[in-house]
């Protein structure tokens, strides 16, 4: 056997070994896990829901008046709406695009958070300074605030809306990812690197990057489930996602009208929100624990 | 005699990820009092887990006092309630740890670290409580004392600092002194400052002092009588000139620097070094695989300490002493 | 002919001090104030100092990961602060350097194959077969089994890191290393084996150590030459057996007087300074020990002592020492 392959092999024997002691240690926490497991649920309907939805027509238009606001059923089984839509489908439908959307704003937001961290932190000086204050300015808005305005001044939509959730989310990254860095540049490994000339980005990426990425991880899963929320409650002020996207928050907006008559119309999407937000929470703490004590080590 | 400080028959175990570990196993340990004891061990050897067990400060889990007896002027430290140690601590034994800069809050002043620690402990007035912090500071040689009181940790050096820890140690009356390498993090200049405060605190306030440190030759010169620990083991225990002297025990030997031939090659290290530690069990000596003289009773079973001379008070626990008769003549293992 | 091949002239290296608003330079930390050392191709210099000596920072502008105030450093006789990239890149080649912490100095989430093979990868272009083969060498070297390449380094002990760090710091054939507190952070018998491997590969390689210590057993057994540094600046230096045997200047004395060793009888033959060591920023006027000192005179105060030359290779900066003798005892 080549020595190329031979490396690879044991290479991968390597990180699969570190992968089986993360889920080990994740399965100890029993409620982490119930979570997981939750979110890994939500993940498979959001990619096979168009295929397992009931009634696919429901989702965004066919009026059905004969049918609207239907007690939950069998054939309806969290009821339906004013327009007679099967309510089942348009909320299980409403977990591809909540999942989406903030699967995309996090990583977005990382996207443009990390590195600007990074290079605040490695550098210093001038440039710490430009993003510090820049990140400053936006952390001093009330998160859903500043993403009320930007969406507002963008116009309602769902697109828009994910665009504002991006550009207040980044700054939480970068303030997190800075910190780190400033501690970390100081450790004789980043000293040893130097020494050996190796340049700034590897420092960055290679060395500095995988040594603060866990607090990173950690926020980026609870914020999974925050975006949802903030998504949600967007929508719900009617700056998001508009008619007929059935996006959650946008589905317990419409509901208000028929509160008192149909309260299966407001309690299931609010409950979709409420599960999908706690599971990423719980996931988020999991991994703390998991990653901690493993950094301990170190 | 000594029936003043005994750990006795003191088992304690950690629980880690690769199982449940033994790291303190002392089948029996006496402080005289007013004598000062030195405890030598590497990292490793488990001597901060003893210190902090004495005191009940160990956070268990992952620590897992599984037996034993630690007596204090005839009470058993394992035994007492919460309340009743809060009562023991800092009032009749304290402790000091290596790092001054993580031990005092940066945020109060010295003075208030101290006055509060007074408060705490007695029944005194504001500014009773003042002067003793005053009259502390006084005794750990502090220069200008008054403006010492008004200063922030951060504004003291290092060996400064760890001044003041001696004095919060002993603000109030304790007898017994535990010392967890006060001066690791302390430039040898000052080390040698502090070190000699311990001793002169030791002869004014007639403490008792149990000083655990790695470097061997500092525990020989502040200590009286000192115990090597291995791997939670006491491996070899006698005055600082009867080890000194005559070094029995290899792994005291070798930390005396007395370096056989066959240690002075270079080891390549091999796969079976590189797995992990043994967990020390009692069928198998502690310092076997590091060992150049043992034999094969060494692999067996875990010798037990035993005299080295009769009459003196120097034992050792290696099966090469065991094995000899014990007599007047110098017992050596052929080194 | 032994040419020094490593020459410090002069160097001094401040760092500012920012106060007020607009912040302005109000003070400057001295952390190097005019050091001069020659450093002949194959000696090792032992460099011994508490803590504010300097030596950190000395060690920092050597490799260049700070560029001095004033002065020079010349490699093989080139000015190391006038070089382009190129060169620069040559010079990483040259001296590396062995950190005191054998744990931090190692990215803990690396594995040691690739720790072991940072420097190649930066600097050639070689395959990873390549890289793999030359780090499995380079271990070999320092008496590490084929089988660490694929673990991380918190699976290795101390004095099995410290290894693996100068199984890296040797992978550019550098001519220079630099040996900062290689034994402090690693138990007695790890330590032993450390500076026995070092002596072998300076044998073998004619390598140039600069040996940064305050285990003063460790200096005995290593160096050849010895600088004490205070506050900045060397305040003696000699060939390391007479320095040992007659140290010249009152710091070096008392320093070697601290350290209990095993002939030590008890606690009242270590002696312990008086004070603490200055700081930087407020160095005291004239010779900056005499603040500490236990035989301080008037002049001491006033001005700045000169360099005696005590014999061929044996030089201290003291006003107590006469050319060619040794002043009194002084403890």
């Amino acid at each position: 056997m080549s020595k190329k392959s031979n490396y690879y092999n044991i290479l991968i024997k390597r990180r699969l070994e570190t992968l089986k002691e993360y889920l080990y240690l994740l399965k100890q926490n029993k409620l982490t896990f119930a979570a997981l497991i939750i979110i890994l649920f939500l993940i498979v309907i959001a990619i096979i829901a168009p295929i397992i939805v009931p009634f696919p027509s429901h989702i965004y238009g066919a009026v059905n008046p004969q049918d609207k606001l239907l007690s939950p059923s069998w054939t309806y089984l969290f009821g339906t709406d004013e327009m007679g839509r099967d309510l089942f489908s348009r909320i299980l439908y409403g977990t591809r695009i909540s999942l989406l959307g903030s699967l995309i704003a996090v990583a977005m937001g990382l996207l443009i958070g990390v590195p600007l961290g990074l290079m605040a932190g490695f550098y210093g000086g001038f440039i710490d300074e430009l993003v510090m204050r820049i990140v400053d300015m936006f952390l001093s808005f009330p998160p859903l605030l500043l993403a009320m305005a930007i969406a507002a001044f963008l116009g309602p939509s769902l697109q828009n809306a994910i665009i504002a959730l991006i550009v207040s989310w980044w700054p939480w990254y970068t303030r997190l990812i800075r910190g780190q860095v400033v501690s970390i540049k100081e450790r004789e490994f980043v000293r040893a690197a130097r020494a050996i000339g190796t340049p700034s980005w590897q420092i960055m990426y290679k060395h500095i990057l995988p040594n603060c990425i866990s607090p990173v991880i950690v926020q980026a899963s609870m914020d999974l489930g925050g975006i949802i929320l903030t998504l949600a409650a967007l929508s719900f002020l009617g700056l998001g996602a508009q008619a007929p996207i059935p996006e959650w928050g946008l589905i317990v907006n419409t509901s208000r009208t028929y509160f008192l008559k149909a309260w299966w119309y407001g309690i299931f999407p609010g409950m979709a929100i409420f599960i999908a937000v706690l599971c990423f929470n719980l996931l988020g703490d999991g991994l703390r624990e998991v990653l901690d004590p493993k950094t301990k080590k170190y | 005699m000594s029936n003043y400080f005994e750990i006795k028959d003191l088992k304690i175990n950690f629980e880690t990820s690769e199982g449940i570990k033994n790291v303190i196993d002392i089948n029996e340990l006496n402080l005289h009092k007013g004598e000062t004891f030195g405890i030598v061990g590497e990292s490793g050897s488990g001597k901060s887990v003893l210190a902090m067990s004495i005191l009940r400060i160990l956070s268990s889990p992952p620590a897992l006092i599984k037996s034993g007896k630690i007596m204090f002027k005839g009470k058993n430290l394992l035994e007492l309630k919460e309340k009743e140690i809060q009562k023991i601590r800092g009032k009749e034994i304290s402790m000091i740890f290596q790092d001054p800069r993580s031990t005092l809050n940066p945020v109060f002043t010295v003075g208030q670290q101290i006055i509060n620690v007074i408060r705490h402990n007695k029944f005194l007035s504001k500014k009773e409580a003042e002067k003793e912090a005053l009259r502390m500071i006084k005794l750990v040689k502090l220069p200008d004392a008054k403006n010492t009181l008004h200063k922030y940790p951060n504004e003291l050096s290092g060996g400064q600092r760890q001044r003041i820890i001696i004095a919060i140690a002993l603000s109030c009356g304790a007898e017994l002194l535990i010392a967890d390498e006060p001066t690791r993090n302390l430039d040898v200049t000052i080390q040698a400052g502090i070190l000699k405060l311990i001793n002169e605190l030791k002869e004014e306030l007639e403490i008792t002092v149990l000083f655990i440190a790695n470097n061997v030759n500092l525990v020989f010169i502040v200590s009286g009588r000192v115990a090597v620990l291995y791997k939670g083991k006491i491996i070899e225990i006698g005055t600082s000139q009867e080890i000194r002297e005559e070094p029995i025990h290899p792994y005291t030997r070798g930390l005396l620097g007395i370096v056989s031939p066959a240690e002075r090659e270079i080891k390549n290290l091999t796969e079976a070094n590189l797995k992990e530690g043994i967990k020390a069990e009692n069928s198998i000596c502690p310092y076997f695989y590091e060992c150049k003289k043992r034999i094969e009773i060494c692999k067996k079973i875990s010798p037990t300490l035993t005299k080295v001379k009769v009459n003196n008070g120097h034992w050792v626990s290696c099966h090469r002493v065991i094995d000899r008769e014990v007599d007047n003549e110098s017992t050596s293992i052929g080194h | 002919m032994n040419q020094p091949a490593l020459v410090i002239k002069n160097l001094k290296k401040y760092f500012p001090v920012y106060s007020g608003f607009p912040p302005r330079v109000k003070n400057w930390i001295k952390a190097v104030d005019g050091v001069t050392l020659n450093i002949k191709k194959g000696e090792t210099l032992g460099i011994v100092g508490e803590s504010g000596c300097g030596k950190s920072t000395l060690v920092n502008t050597i490799l260049r990961l700070e560029e001095p105030t004033s002065g020079e450093v010349a490699l093989e006789g080139q000015d190391i602060f006038r070089l382009n990239k190129k060169e620069v890149a040559k010079l990483r080649k040259e001296i590396q350097i062995v950190f005191q912490d054998p744990f931090w100095s190692l990215n803990p989430r690396w594995l040691i194959k690739d720790i072991v093979g940072e420097p190649l990868r930066v600097h050639f272009n070689l395959s990873s077969g390549e890289i793999l083969s030359k780090v499995e060498k380079l271990l070999g070297m320092v008496g590490i089994p084929k089988i660490a390449l694929y673990k991380y380094p918190h699976e290795f002990s101390g004095g099995e890191r410290q290894r693996i760090a100068i199984a890296r710091a040797l992978a550019l054939e550098p001519n220079f290393v630099i040996l900062d507190e290689p034994t402090s952070s690693i138990d007695v018998f790890s330590q032993n084996q450390i500076l026995k491997l070092l002596k072998k590969l300076k044998e073998e390689f004619n390598l140039t150590y600069i040996l940064i210590s305050h285990d003063l057993s460790v200096v005995k057994s290593m160096a050849d030459k010895i600088a004490i540094m205070y506050l900045g600046k060397v305040v003696e230096y000699g060939p390391a057996k007479k320095v040992f045997e007659s140290p010249a200047h009152p710091y070096t004395n008392a320093l070697f007087k601290a350290i209990p060793d095993a002939n030590t009888k008890d606690i009242n033959s270590i002696i312990a300074l008086e004070g603490e060591v200055p700081s930087a920023i407020n160095i005291p006027s004239g010779c900056r020990f005499h603040t500490r000192c236990p035989v301080a005179r008037e002049i001491c105060h006033k001005e700045e002592p000169p360099v005696i030359k005590l014999s061929e290779e044996h030089e201290a900066v003291c006003f107590l020492l006469k050319k060619g003798e040794r002043g009194e005892s002084w403890l």
